[in-house]
């Protein structure tokens, strides 16, 4: 699978953001309980790109390591950036009156999470589930 | 496409069999849509079918906690039946609490646990022997 790049600049882009990432994470032989980690990732990261920086992507695609193949989606906004994204990361933090557990949870969803952001440059969180652990 | 997603009035509870993947938009609609009928109707309890809903992330976690909230305001019990299993796990990993909402597995249970909570008058019994009616107040995704 070439990797594909989608578009994240309205509420309903949420959505078929979701849609692609189930498909293409079915595509690669993902297990229903892993299909659904990988879709609700891409459901948190992708509405904290609408609320946050209004408009971003996410690209989807595959890496290989070894003899492992994985999923990966990269978020990423030119947005206002996170200043501390320590605190960010913690479970209960928002400054958007939400539940503060798009980020910490979706880095419980996925085997490997790394977040970049630079004060008024933007974020890129970027996760990979991978298929033979 | 316009996606329906009704609420039907089963005696003193509202049945709302939520098919579809919903947008945000539509996840709020649905939450007023709801609202709304247990004013309209003095329903005394809520169940919401989710057993086609794919993923449960903290907007639609958000919604169900937030209609429990508010229904128990107007003295009715929500309860969430028919999550799947991948989505509990989920639900789980992303640490997400259902607060306020008893879940179940399916409808029967569901209704079941809605009945104990308040005693069915003869109304009651009447209006649920006529089975599933339309409550006249339905939505359309946009
Ligand atoms: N793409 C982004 N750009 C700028 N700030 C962000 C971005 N993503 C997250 N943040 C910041 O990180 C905080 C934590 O995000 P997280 O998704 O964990 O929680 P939330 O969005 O506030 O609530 P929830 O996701 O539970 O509804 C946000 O409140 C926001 O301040
Ligand atoms: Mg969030």
């Amino acid at each position: 699978m070439e990797s594909r790049s989608i578009a994240l600049e309205q509420e309903t882009d949420i959505a078929v953001a979701r849609n692609e990432v189930r498909a293409a994470a079915a595509g690669m032989g993902f297990s229903i309980v892993d299909q659904t980690r990988l879709t609700t990732v891409a459901s948190e990261l992708a509405r904290n790109i609408i609320k946050y920086a209004v408009r971003g992507r996410v690209i989807i695609g595959t890496v290989q390591n070894d003899s492992r193949k994985g999923l990966r989606l990269i978020f990423e906004d030119n947005g206002p950036g996170i200043a501390n994204t320590e605190l960010a990361m913690r479970d209960g933090f928002t400054t958007g009156g939400g539940l503060g557990k798009g980020l910490p949870g979706s880095r419980r969803l996925v085997d490997d999470f790394k977040i970049e952001s630079t004060p008024d440059i933007g974020t890129r969180v970027t996760v990979v589930r991978w298929l033979i652990r | 496409m316009a996606i329906k997603i009704p609420i039907l009035k089963v005696g003193r509870v509202l049945v709302v069999p939520i098919q579809v993947d919903m947008d945000d938009a539509t996840v709020l609609q649905l939450q007023d849509s709801i609202l709304n009928e247990l004013e309209r109707t003095g329903a005394r309890g809520v169940l919401i079918d989710i057993s086609l809903l794919e993923m449960v992330d903290s907007f639609i976690g958000r919604m169900l906690s937030d209609i429990a909230a508010m229904a128990r305001i107007m003295d009715a019990r929500t309860v969430v039946v028919g999550m799947q299993p991948a989505v509990a796990i989920t639900l789980v990993e992303l640490g997400l609490e259902l607060g306020g909402v008893d879940t179940v597995l399916n409808v029967d249970e569901g209704i079941k646990l809605l009945r104990g909570e308040f005693v069915l008058d003869d109304d009651d019994a009447a209006s649920a022997n006529e089975g599933f009616s339309f409550s006249g107040e339905s939505f359309h995704r946009s």
